[in-house]
């Protein structure tokens, strides 16, 4: 909720981009960073009898989102052409969905401080990417290598009221289009797009104010400061009696304000009409049961598991089940050693500074959550003292070894039996009468000093407690 | 009545230059056209659904493989105007 | 060998049986192309490989190899087909300089089956138009009385094929352009079933009306080409997946007990003379045969002119957006890039690139999609669709196949009807509804009128029924009046 009386109403238009091998009517390469037009081919670049044929992944990937958005899917959707010219839309067309969309009335759930939200998806529809457009000053460039890769649009309902709840809207449907695996969510690449629209209202007032549209923010945070700039701009605008233009807007995070892009933006007549070079997608009801069975335990669901099976705190929780790569790591470690809140920290801790150091994805991590499981289970089986375990990690780190080779071929093993260690204890005191008789006297803090020394000269590997236990009883 | 005015709307969103004289005639000829063609409003279609393709034709769907046919030289020979393999149009906002 | 007279087969079976060479059938074509084509400008452009291709042929028969059904055959294809690396222009001055990089696939199809490709024919511009006249590269003329239209928009085809200047052709119908040509030209044209014959290559003008077909010289040589272009395409989301049945083998002449369905709503509409006695003549030569005629009723026939404008002019306004001078073809502004905004660089491209036809169609199309027109033109037009076509459906619960003229009047002088766009587009009412009931359709020559221009009658079956209309095309063809009548120019 914004102060001043003012309500701003924000829906949100999502672009994910379906990381099928190929494009969604044509049989060019959706690889990346490939050289100029070389995924192209007639279809891609709107020749002269050029026809689409639709790729079934793209359906496929589309029915698995839509599920996971808690959409209805339409066994009978339609593709729509719509009309309008400009230089990175080949065939002056855009082959999209219009009334009949393949995906309809879903939601998400999501916290923000604290609060739980629920935003409805108003719909989700198929559409071709177009292409993109090089701006050199004198004259435009054009490459239609991304010109056809298969698009879901998802449309939210004009159900968020603040720039943190849209900010955090965006992140969640990324989060689930990872889970499904349908798209990287890369919103530098461009393979997840935000589209905003914004407008505010007094407070109380039914009637919503004039759209306007913010688009291309390609990071969530910059999602967030545009729309706090365009909430602002737009009160101010209304309490200087001035009218709100709809019109499109581009943000400038350099400036941290929003700018009409000035296009004569007069509402658009795109012409929407069925495709007549497209048959209606029929969707069998197998197909649905099928894609919905394959679907991943969702965040949501894993999050509220972890807290309820394995006693994590729901911030913990949280962290874990923000990437499946992430959860699956742990919950294999978790299930290696049976000591799910172990598990939790070291890959919290540990685990995750290595990574980010390294700057390495999980499927690098050169040794398996199984063996982490068989570290952490040494520590309580008391084999190795948490401190040991720390070494072994670092090495497990870098050479990827199994936990109890690298105990044995560095002899880490931790000594717990009273004799050995007592041994220790005896010539540690002998050597040092001084700091002895101090104790003795009363000065406390000298016990750290010999604990200190009785792990230095068993190279750590002595077990903490039981060094407690022998030195408190030789210094009495 | 298609009046001229309608006639340069229709004109801009197809984006066709045409002449006054042109604009003139088409406005005459889409207003006797249409009027000739209003007869269809006579049809009652009450919940008759559009229709589409005539035939019934069974969908087919493309399996997700990739077969790159051609390369980026051959889609862009007939380009009017172009700088390597890039199209090249007016600048562009 | 006359090659003159000579069916696909025959030309086929000589030159795999070195009877006759391919390149030796493919210049005596070339040689009446040099010689007629500049009376009759059937052709646009004559293609410099045409003898390399034959010679390729001759290669594969020496070597033994498969060269195909129709191996050797010289053929004309209308300009609406890309043909990979020879000029398609769509008869437009928007696409002059276009040289594809891709065959369609009847292109392909036929090249496969042996075809020699002679050139590329003459069409009204991307179709739009049922007497040749609106070809960006002049109007093509009818070879029986070169003042005389040859109709279109496949008028290159008819003339070439009337004029033997090769022994087949390919052309494209969306509201009757095979049919009403082949009916001006006096040779025979078939529309297949909507979904049969892939349109994956061929320049767009109504994509759910476009469909390409044979235009030649007798049935059994129109039988042999389905045989070859028809059938499933993966490049063609439209295309039927029913297999494709052996027209050429299965011919037979025999209409015994057939009953044959005229439409009522077709004969009221004043016949010009001829073409009622054309008609005629055929009723008494049918039942002869053992045919039974009965009379149907599909009121919305009457419909099918609005309905079929509204519904291709929508579709050709949208396939045509892509002739912007970005990708291909003419551009407006080649120098002075920074001076003109992006709305002028489209507008004066398609403004000068686009012919007055053109511009009209795409201009009313936009109109019955725009918004606020869009429920009382487009989408209605596409519910008086699925009436009309269940009315057809109906008329074949009492009937086999339905014959008709093709148009009301004979071919008509070049330049008599150009000028009113309605009254040529009302050329069409007896040919659109089959395009919109998605129907096959053939135009067999019958009869002649009184300037001794040739008069056909169109036949029309069920869907995916081309076999009917072939037979009863071959029964006709053996009693028709002016079988083996030529024009003066053979
Ligand atoms: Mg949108
Ligand atoms: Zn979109």
């Amino acid at each position: 909720m914004s102060s001043r009386g003012y309500e701003a109403v924000i829906g949100i238009e999502v672009h994910v981009q379906l990381k099928t091998k190929s494009k969604i009517f044509s049989a060019d390469s959706t690889i990346f960073d490939s050289a100029d037009n070389e995924n192209t081919s007639p279809i891609s670049v709107g020749m002269p009898g050029s026809l689409p044929v639709l790729n079934e992944k793209a359906v496929e990937y589309s029915v698995k989102t839509g599920l996971a958005l808690n959409c209805s899917i339409r066994n009978n959707s339609v593709f729509a052409r719509k009309n309008y010219f400009y230089p990175d839309l080949p065939k002056g067309y855009q082959i999209s969905q219009y009334d009949k969309p393949i995906c309809e009335n879903g939601w998400v759930t999501f916290k923000v401080n604290g609060e739980e939200k629920k935003i409805s998806i108003t719909r989700a529809h198929m559409e071709e990417d177009a292409g993109k457009s090089i701006h050199q000053g004198e004259y435009t460039l054009l490459n239609y290598n991304r010109a056809g890769i298969p698009l879901l649009e998802v449309v939210s309902g004009p159900d968020m009221r603040s720039a943190a709840e849209a900010a955090e809207y965006c992140r969640t449907i990324r989060q689930i289009v990872r889970y499904v695996d349908v798209c990287d969510g890369n919103l530098e690449e461009g393979s997840l797009r935000c589209d905003c629209n914004v407008s505010v209202r007094k407070i109380g007032a039914e009637k919503l104010g004039t759209k306007v549209e913010l688009k291309n923010i390609n990071s969530f945070r910059f999602v967030e400061k545009a729309i706090e700039y365009e909430i602002d701009r737009q009160i101010d605008a209304v309490e200087r009696g001035e009218k709100i233009i709809q019109e499109t807007r581009l943000y400038d995070p350099d400036k941290n304000r929003t700018f009409t892009m000035r296009t004569k933006e007069d509402a658009q007549d795109y012409r929407y009409f069925p495709d007549p070079d497209l048959l209606p997608i029929t969707i069998p009801e197998k197909l649905i049961q099928k894609v919905r069975a394959e679907l991943p335990e969702l965040p949501q669901a894993r999050s509220t598991r972890y807290q309820k099976d394995h006693g994590l705190s729901e911030n913990d929780a949280h962290i874990l089940t923000e990437e499946r790569e992430l959860a699956d790591f742990y919950e294999q470690t978790g299930d290696a050693c049976k000591n799910y809140k172990s598990a939790a920290n070291w890959i919290m801790t540990e685990f995750l500074r290595e990574l980010n150091d390294d700057k390495k994805t999980i499927s690098q991590v050169v040794f398996k959550a199984a063996d982490l499981g068989q570290l952490i289970s040494l520590i309580d089986k008391g084999t190795i003292s948490g401190k040991i375990a720390k070494t072994i990690f670092q090495e497990m780190w870098k050479s990827g070894k199994k936990p109890e080779v690298i105990m044995t071929e560095q002899n880490l093993v931790q000594i717990s039996d009273s004799s050995a260690i007592e041994k220790i204890v005896d010539d540690i005191i002998a050597a040092n009468p001084g700091p002895a008789a101090e104790y003795k006297a009363g000065k406390v803090k000298a016990f750290g000093f010999f604990v200190g020394q009785v792990m230095k000269a068993s190279k750590g590997q002595a077990n903490p407690d039981v060094v407690t236990k022998i030195l408190t009883e030789k210094l009495k | 009545m298609i009046d001229r005015k309608m006639t340069e709307h229709i004109a801009t969103l197809a984006r066709l230059k045409v002449s006054d004289q042109d604009l003139e005639q088409f406005s005459q000829q889409f207003t006797q056209i249409l009027k000739y063609f209003e007869q269809i409003s006579k049809v009652d279609t009450t919940n008759v659904e559009p229709l589409v393709t005539p035939t019934d034709i069974e969908a087919f769907w493309r399996e997700d493989s990739v077969n790159q046919e051609f390369t980026a030289e051959e889609m862009t020979a007939n380009a009017p105007l172009k700088s390597g393999n890039l199209f090249k149009v007016p600048p562009v906002v | 060998m006359d090659l003159l007279n000579s069916g696909l087969k025959e030309i086929s079976d000589a030159v795999k049986s070195k009877k006759i060479s391919a390149l030796e059938a493919t210049k005596f074509f070339l040689n009446r192309i040099d010689k007629l084509n500049p009376q009759l400008n059937a052709y646009i452009a004559v293609s410099v490989d045409a003898e390399k291709e034959a010679k390729a042929i001759d290669e594969k028969v020496a070597k033994g190899g498969d060269a195909g059904l129709l191996a050797g055959v010289p053929f004309g294809i209308k300009d609406m087909l890309c043909t990979k690396g020879l000029r398609t222009t769509a008869g437009s001055k928007i696409l002059e300089n276009f040289i594809p990089p891709y065959d369609a696939t009847v292109v392909k199809r036929l090249r496969d089956a042996g075809v020699v490709v002679l050139g590329k024919l003459n069409n009204d511009e991307f179709a739009m138009g049922s007497s040749n006249e609106t070809s960006y590269y002049g109007p093509v003329k009818n070879p029986w009385n070169p003042e005389y239209v040859p109709g279109g928009s496949s008028g290159g085809s008819a003339a070439a094929q009337a004029a033997k200047l090769a022994a087949g052709t390919i052309g494209t119908d969306t509201g009757g352009s095979i049919r009403q040509p082949a009916n001006f030209c006096g040779i025979v044209g078939i529309k297949p079933t909507y979904g049969r014959v892939s349109r994956y290559g061929i320049v767009a003008y109504a994509s759910s009306l476009d469909q390409a077909g044979p235009m030649v010289s007798t049935v059994e040589d129109a039988a042999l080409t389905l045989e070859v272009i028809c059938g499933k395409d993966p490049m063609d989301s439209t295309t039927a997946q029913k297999s494709v049945p052996a027209f050429s083998k299965n011919l037979k002449a025999d209409v015994k007990g057939l009953k044959i369905g005229l439409i009522k709503e077709y004969m009221q509409s004043g016949l010009d003379p001829d073409v009622q006695k054309t008609l005629d003549n055929a009723i008494t030569e049918l039942k002869k045969l053992g045919a039974e005629f009965v009379d149907v009723e599909i009121p919305l026939t009457e419909m099918s002119v609005p309905v079929y404008y509204l519904i291709a002019t929508s579709e050709a306004s949208s396939n045509l957006a892509r002739y912007d001078g970005v990708k291909y073809g003419f551009r407006a502004h080649k120098e002075n890039q920074m001076s003109v905004t992006l709305e002028d660089f489209y507008s004066e491209t398609r403004g000068a690139g686009f012919g007055t036809e053109v511009k009209r169609r795409i201009m009313l199309g936009t109109y019955c999609l725009s918004s606020g027109y869009y429920d009382a033109y487009y989408n209605k037009s596409c519910q008086v669709r699925r009436l009309l076509r269940q009315q057809f459906l109906d008329a074949f619960k009492k009937c086999d196949v339905l014959l008709a003229p093709v148009t009301a009047t004979p071919a008509f002088k070049i330049g008599t009807r150009v000028t009113d766009p309605l009254k040529m587009y009302l050329n069409d009412i007896f040919t659109t509804s089959t395009n919109l009931a998605g129907l096959p359709g053939m135009s067999v020559p019958f009869g002649k009128s009184k300037d001794g221009l040739p008069i056909g009658l169109q036949l029309t079956a069920p869907h995916f029924e081309e076999q009917r209309i072939l037979n009863v095309g071959l029964a006709m063809q053996q009693v028709s009046p002016v079988k083996g009548d030529k024009p003066h120019v053979i």
